[in-house]
């Protein structure tokens, strides 16, 4: 590793342990609240990257990992220790991811958004079938024994995990053949690259730091039913921040992620009867001036600047 | 030595006179500029309908109302204190709910917070309530987990009962019936694929048995079905003499519909929540004779009457003739027992909620381990009003209409 | 349910999709753009019919010639001023796609608000022709078998439309074959634009069809987008009698899974379909093959 890199790992880990004090100093529900949102979106926009970066697909299946990580919870939270049940949330996610990734290599490009968007209404009608048929307990109460502190904590473990797989990966022969996929697909199977094989990782390596998110952010609802684990909110938003701050780098999604979450906060509680008319004129304010993201636009600023 | 520590005693004395005297002048200065209240409701999202028909319509009444008469009396001041709003929208998203509660209760620290519409909602603020200490008069939240949820949160007060307590009253009622000989013992039920409709159908499905009913349709329909037809010809097949539907506001009408297009005439015919909205009365008119649901108002009372008149005035609709009524009569209890308490202290506000008898528009209301039973359990409608049916044991209870006239098409 | 029962229920279901999807397949299939807020345009005219016939009396009928050309108006002038930007920037390639679908996106949030501070989120309804109808024996809501005529007939009209005229024939031109269009002297922007506004009035129409028998709020409008994505995609996007099929067959598995199976899964059967049909034929059922 170059001494750039050093450097570069090092300041990664200085920032998560200062991070980590964070809920020792503030006890502010509300902000700590804030905070904890920031934390789950950055976390699921820098998991949507993962694979939606490198691959351009564009996926918004995001809540329906989300959402099966949720019942992980609900399910098993109160009968095993808090570990097994994240465990049982991630198998559960990489089988899914698995069995869906397989199934859907043949798509692209709008078909693929749909397909996802599918995916996610699919399984929740699967699980609202099966609760309300099969174990007759629709709303599940999770009364798991897990303070806010503990929440913010273990999604900064997980933000620091993914980050630091998307930074590992890109300096391995896996992300050469993601670049290359992303440039162009029929090039990269030409030139000899399992295309199949990739793509299939990386949506699994994707999806389980989504279920994970969903079975970590669980407790926080007390009733979970499949309209509010299911909701297509989190998949939209999520989305909107990865290509808000450029899905394309390490830092880009967070670069989405914590304005997003702090301007849909300060919308929320400045104009509630307006909110939607001005997360809407933020978004094609977004998708028309920004079009790469921020990361992208720094870096064309940086080029530029640089006076090459 | 007994010169200074008389000069000692002589200065603590002086101080407390002082004190005493001044101290009634101090806190007549310091009442509060108004009592905040917030609230985060659901203004956008799948929850704005119930949100509009229900909650937010007896808010604004029971603020404006307050205040034109100068505010809330508090006693120990001496006067009136106006009410000061801070509201947010939930977005009908629990996370949201939960965030904007806390927004209220840590950064506005306002006084006290009302709730949002729906069982879900209730249940997912129901831990920020109990862990800032501040009342939750949950109006609009069905749930059998009730009593036990009563127990885990001191501050949690229910007022729309449970899924159980519904059925076994309907069904009990049915079971009268049939031993009048009114209706056989046919029931055919669907329900919505949502917390509220699963619980009932499972609360009647044990209710039926112990009462002697057979369920010859038992089936649930997913959230957004568009039509009902398939269901109600097969019901229509099965000649069920009572047909129960756990619906909402958009299948509710649509059951209605296409039952009176398909000419389901069933003996005794129940609809879920929106049955009793100012807007079912309006598409259907004389249709409604005879339908049942959950909920009923006692029409003949005179503070009901008063009521509906002033909600009418204030919304420019009519108030739902299920939770509407209980919702307000949670706005008047927290009012009475602010107003008995004297000054903004929750936690003598929350015991009296607990303890008090309450004079409100559904008559006196005292709390039994935190939950309201004095309900109505099954309305219908008779000439144009939604009365209370059951239980029939309670004062203003109509007899039933059985069978239910046919449809006129 | 006899088979006369599940034939009608089934098709106007079918054709309810049917129709309300076509609109749609026009504006993704002839101008390329996945419009995320088609919904927006469903439900806003629904509102209007809802006032036109609640507070000015006059006739959905009526209404329901007013809402054409208007629908046409308003999608034409947003193809115009919010979606040509787009257009230019990414020279109508496979990226546009993606980009419609998140300027639209915006849109959405945007009209469904202006809709929400409008009129609430109250639950708006009223009856129209909501009689029955005899048919043989079983009954059917008039207002329901008209809306099955309407799609019938719109259907078929529009197939005609762009199969015996010359415009369609441009239209059909530009839907297959985007870049070469204009070597054959074709203004695709222009014909894009007409196909964008046709989708509009198309749509509006379904709207105030809609509103006659369903109870709807600002807020379900992203429902019916998703609905009408379905069929769209199932059908074979840019074909209109691939759409109308698409919608029948979706209609079809619902009545027969609420009537056989169970009723609980008939959203779920929706979506299993679509995936499965996208499994198997990425196109759609009748698609002209990948782009």
């Amino acid at each position: 590793m170059s001494r750039r890199d050093c450097l570069a790992w090092g300041a990664g880990a200085l920032a998560l342990a200062g991070l980590a004090t964070v809920p020792r100093w503030m006890h502010n529900d509300y902000y700590l609240s804030l905070l904890i949102s920031v934390l789950m979106y950055s976390v699921l926009a820098s998991a949507w990257a993962l694979f939606s970066g490198p691959t351009r697909y564009v996926s918004l299946a995001t809540v329906a990992f989300f959402g099966v990580g949720a019942y992980t919870t609900a399910v098993f939270g109160e009968s095993l220790p808090w570990a097994a049940v994240l465990l049982i949330a991630l198998g559960v996610g990489v089988a899914m991811a698995l069995v869906v990734g397989l199934a859907t290599l043949r798509l692209s490009g709008v078909y693929f958004v749909i397909f996802s968007f599918g995916l996610a209404e699919l399984t929740k009608q699967l699980v609202t079938w099966w609760e309300v048929n099969i174990t007759k307990d629709l709303g599940r109460y999770v009364f798991v024994d897990i303070t806010a502190q503990d929440i913010y904590w273990q999604l900064l473990v997980l933000l620091a995990l993914v980050l630091g797989l998307r930074a590992w990966i890109a300096r391995t022969r896996l992300g050469l053949a993601l670049r290359v996929i992303g440039e162009d697909e029929t090039v990269a199977v030409h030139v000899g690259i399992n295309t199949t094989r990739v793509k299939v990782l990386l949506f699994t390596l994707s999806a389980a730091f989504m279920t994970v998110a969903g079975a970590i952010m669980a407790p926080r609802w007390t009733y979970l039913d499949p309209t509010i684990a299911f909701a297509p909110a989190i998949s939209f938003q999520t989305l909107i921040m990865a290509l808000l701050g450029g899905a394309g780098t390490l830092f880009g999604p967070l670069l989405g992620a914590v304005p997003l979450v702090l301007l849909f906060e300060f919308l929320s509680a400045n104009f509630p009867n307006h909110f939607a008319i001005l997360v809407g004129l933020v978004f094609m304010v977004i998708v028309y001036a920004v079009p790469q993201g921020i990361s992208g636009w720094l870096r064309r600023r940086k080029h530029h600047g640089g006076g090459k | 030595m007994k010169t200074a520590s008389k000069r000692f005693w002589l200065r603590q004395v002086t101080a407390a006179a002082a004190i005493t005297t001044l101290a009634p002048l101090a806190l007549a200065q310091e009442a509060p500029k108004s009592v905040r209240i917030g609230w985060a409701i659901a203004k956008t999202g799948h929850n704005a309908g119930g949100t509009a028909a229900t909650v937010m319509p007896n808010y604004q009444l029971w603020v404006k109302e307050i205040n034109a008469a100068g505010g809330i009396m508090l006693k120990a001041y001496g006067k009136r204190v106006p009410i000061e709003v801070v509201e947010y929208d939930d977005r009908s998203s629990t996370e949201e709910a939960v965030r904007a509660t806390e927004r209220l209760m840590t950064q506005d620290k306002v006084d006290f917070v009302l709730p949002p519409w729906s069982t879900g909602s209730n249940l997912a603020v129901g831990p920020t309530y109990e862990k800032h200490k501040y009342p939750l008069l949950a109006a609009t939240a069905v749930t059998d987990k009730a009593p036990e949820l009563a127990k885990r949160w001191k501050h949690a007060f229910f007022f729309l009962g449970t899924g159980a307590g519904y059925a076994e009253s309907l069904v009990s009622y049915l079971e009268s019936a049939k031993k009048e000989g009114k209706i056989g013992n046919r029931i055919a039920m669907i329900n919505i694929a949502d917390g509220f409709g699963v619980e009932l159908a499972n609360a009647t499905r044990k209710a039926a048995k112990q009462h002697g009913f057979e369920l010859v349709y038992d089936k649930s329909y997913p959230i957004g079905t568009q039509d009902m037809t398939p269901l109600l010809t097969e019901i229509k097949s099965k000649n069920a003499d009572v047909f129960i539907a756990y619906s909402y506001p958009p299948d509710t009408m649509l059951i209605t519909e296409q039952s009176r297009i398909n000419a389901l005439n069933p003996k005794v015919m129940f609809t879920g929540v929106g049955t009793q909205f100012p807007m079912f009365k309006a598409k259907f008119g004389a249709a409604t004779e005879g339908i049942m649901a959950p909920g009923g108002v006692d029409f003949d009372a005179p503070a009901i009457k008063d009521y509906f008149m002033r909600h009418k005035a204030s919304a420019g609709y009519e108030p739902d003739r299920f939770a509407s009524t209980i919702q307000y009569t949670t706005l008047q209890v927290l009012q009475q027992a602010i107003e008995r308490v004297g000054r903004i202290d929750r936690a003598a506000v929350t015991q009296e909620i607990r303890t008090g008898t309450f004079d409100t528009i559904i008559g006196p209301v005292k709390l039994d381990n935190q939950m309201l039973t004095k309900l109505w359990y099954v309305g219908q409608w008779q000439n144009g009003e939604f009365y209370g049916i059951a239980p029939s044991n309670r004062a203003g209870a109509k007899p039933a209409i059985i069978p239910k006239p046919a449809w006129k098409n | 349910m006899n088979l006369l029962d599940i034939l009608l229920a089934g098709s106007t279901l079918g054709g309810l999709y049917g129709l309300i999807a076509m609109g749609l397949t026009l504006q993704y299939g002839v101008a390329r753009i996945m419009n995320l807020s088609y919904g927006e345009f469903l439900i806003a005219p629904a509102f209007l019919a809802y006032l036109g016939v609640t507070a000015w009396g006059l006739p959905p009928l009526l209404l329901l010639l007013l809402v054409l050309p208007l629908g046409f108006v308003v999608q034409w002038l947003v193809y115009q001023l919010l979606l040509t930007p787009l257009v230019r920037r990414t020279g109508a390639g496979p990226a546009l796609e993606v980009d419609s679908i998140l300027a639209t996106f915006g849109l959405m949030f945007v009209v469904q608000g202006v809709m929400m501070v409008a009129f609430g989120g109250n639950y708006h309804s009223y009856s129209y022709l909501s009689t029955p109808v005899q048919v043989l024996g079983s009954t059917v809501a008039a207002n329901r078998l008209l809306v099955l005529g309407v799609a019938i007939a719109l259907g078929l009209g529009l197939y005609l439309l762009l199969t015996r005229t010359r415009m369609g024939t441009v239209v059909r031109a530009v839907s297959v074959a985007p870049r070469f269009a204009p070597l054959v002297g074709i203004d695709v922007r222009f014909t894009a634009a007409l196909a964008f506004g046709l989708g509009g009035s198309m749509v509006a129409a379904s709207g105030v069809l809609v509103s006659m028998f369903l109870p709807f709020s600002a807020a379900m409008g992203t429902m019916f987008a998703m609905k009408a994505l379905i069929v769209v995609i199932m059908g074979g996007v840019g074909n209109l009698m691939g759409c109308l099929l698409a919608g029948m067959m979706l209609g079809f598995a619902e009545t027969l899974v609420a009537t056989f199976i169970d009723p609980g899964l008939t959203l779920a059967v929706n979506y299993a379909l679509f995936l499965g049909v996208l499994l198997l034929r990425p196109t759609g059922l009748f698609g002209k093959g990948a782009r």
